[in-house]
């Protein structure tokens, strides 16, 4: 297996850990921390594919959207801290409520 | 690929797997962070790996470092009196739900997985994508660095709109929140030699990773990002800055970046009939004008976004109280 | 391989066995101040060596000046943060480790 493949392979083992976290934590940073790791896998899973050239030097588009992507995802994760900040303040609690006794 | 290269890589992915399953699974958060920005630093060791320089530089500064400062702060803002007894906040409140149809979302996530790692080793092993499309244009580019070229012209377009969100998370952030401008007493001289030492040298390094970034790794993005770290020094160092630069002269600062960049977006349209598209002799210079225009504006976004809230609230409630 | 490969090879392996007690420290040692004491001091000094070993290497000055500007950064945001924490610790009443 190439480089390229390997990185490639773990970057969707990070999208799925991500996914199960965001889906099984009921608390909000939590479920941040999630989705900021779901993005390094996509990240990584299209930096790893652009790496398929051989010797030659790696594709700079991909490059360049994940570049921006990490900007896209730190100001995500500013707002959605500044919400979760927020929602703690009104509500007293920075978790989802329990939804079992619906 | 010889062997050592291979344990090696196999031994970086492992380590990141685990690095994200600990952060995502450990009962502390303050913990989770901790090992979420070591995630971060192992990212950027695999972004080299991938020869992938530019990305590595914008992971290590961005992705670890002001992540992790934003998610600290946020944290320390959640448990205000626990944060101060100890360096660890108590376990989380049911970190996992005890959930009877636990097992459903593993066994679907699971085989999405599968299904993915499918897809991605069955896509070809050889592909060049677009990279020789970049190599032959690249010497009208105006940048002899691919990714430069691919962010400031090729697609400039997508970096216009990406400071333009950039500048929409502030907005969101100021209009659900005001910033205490408080002038606050440096939490120990160490602190404050430290940011007074570095600052000069963070806008240094700035100006070198924009300078640099036309013909090696560096560009706007990572000199943004390191102007945006010696502000969250300052910040936490206790330093804010003077309400009457809170106004009008933040929000010029704010703007200028994607204002720059409407212009000439605007201009090219007119004259050349493309958006963003640059005549070739001129095109190193207006990349040079548009990165370093977006670089302040990235730099001072970042730092307002880790005050975390709108200055100029604040000031408001004060008069009327 | 030249004699300077050499030296290098001989300099960055050092560095990493001083990499590996700092961590070897980090990991094994009773209480924050003594690991601070660990990581600190064996991490500084294995990344000078580090850094020597690369700029034998280095085809230019400005690359050894820029290495040596890492190492520079390095100590200096090492010392202070080991300060705040070790500070910090202190104010929080955890108490040092006796043996």
């Amino acid at each position: 297996m190439s480089t390229a493949f390997l990185y490639a392979l773990v970057g969707t083992g990070l999208f799925a850990l991500g996914l199960y976290a965001l889906i099984v934590h009921a608390h909000l940073l939590r479920k941040i921390l999630a989705l900021n790791i779901m993005g390094s896998g996509v990240f990584m899973v299209l930096v790893a594919l652009a790496k398929r050239t051989g010797d030659a030097p790696p594709d700079a588009v991909p490059h360049a959207m994940v570049i921006t992507g990490i900007v896209v995802a730190v100001s995500a994760t500013a707002l959605a801290l500044t919400l979760m900040l927020k929602l703690n303040a009104k509500s007293g609690h920075a978790e989802l409520p329990d939804d079992r006794r619906e | 690929m010889t062997l050592l290269t291979w344990i090696f890589d196999s031994l970086l992915g492992l380590s990141l797997l685990w690095l994200a399953w600990r952060a995502l699974a450990c009962p502390n958060l303050f913990k989770a962070i901790v090992l979420f920005v070591a995630f971060g630093l192992l990212m950027a060791l695999a972004w080299v790996r991938l020869a992938a320089p530019d990305v590595a530089l914008a992971e290590a500064a961005i992705g670890a470092g002001l992540t992790g400062a934003l998610l600290m702060a946020a944290l320390a803002k959640l448990h205000p009196t626990e944060a101060h007894n100890d360096f660890a906040v108590p376990p989380e409140k049911n970190v996992t739900k005890v959930w009877s149809w636990q097992w459903l979302p593993a066994i679907t996530i699971l085989l999405v997985t599968t299904g993915l790692g499918y897809v991605v080793l069955s896509l070809p092993p050889y592909a060049t994508g677009l990279s020789t499309e970049v190599a032959a244009n690249l010497e009208i580019s105006g940048a002899s660095n691919p990714v430069t070229a691919v962010l400031l012209n090729f697609r400039g377009y997508d970096t216009l709109l990406e400071i333009v969100v950039l500048l929409l998370a502030l907005l969101g952030v100021w209009s659900l929140n005001s910033a205490d401008l408080d002038h606050k007493a440096a939490p120990g001289i160490v602190l404050d030699t430290l940011a007074r030492l570095l600052t000069p040298i963070f806008i240094l390094v700035a100006a070198y990773l924009l300078w640099v970034g036309a013909h090696a790794p560096g560009g706007a993005f990572q000199a943004g990002a390191v102007l945006g770290a010696a502000g969250v020094l300052l910040l936490l160092a206790g330093w804010r800055p003077r309400t009457g630069l809170m106004a009008l002269p933040l929000r010029l600062v704010l703007v200028i970046g994607p204002a720059i960049f409407v212009i000439v977006a605007m201009l090219t349209l007119l004259i050349a009939g493309q958006m963003l598209e640059y005549p070739p002799t001129q095109a190193g210079a207006l990349i040079l004008i548009l990165e370093t225009a977006a670089t302040v504006s990235i730099g001072v976004t970042l730092a307002a976004l880790f005050l975390g809230g709108d200055p100029r609230k604040n000031n408001r409630n004060k008069n009327h109280t | 391989m030249n004699p300077n490969d050499y030296l290098s090879a001989a300099l960055l392996i050092t560095g990493a066995v001083f990499f590996l007690a700092g961590t070897l420290g980090l990991l094994r040692f009773p209480d924050v101040y003594t690991r601070l004491h660990a990581l600190t001091k064996a991490d500084n000094v294995g990344l000078g060596l580090m850094v020597v070993g690369l700029a034998v290497q280095a085809e230019s000055w400005s690359v050894v000046g820029k290495l040596l500007l890492i190492w520079w950064l390095v100590l200096i945001a090492g010392a202070s943060v080991a300060h705040l924490i070790a500070s910090g610790a202190l104010q929080r009443g955890i108490r040092m480790w006796k043996p």
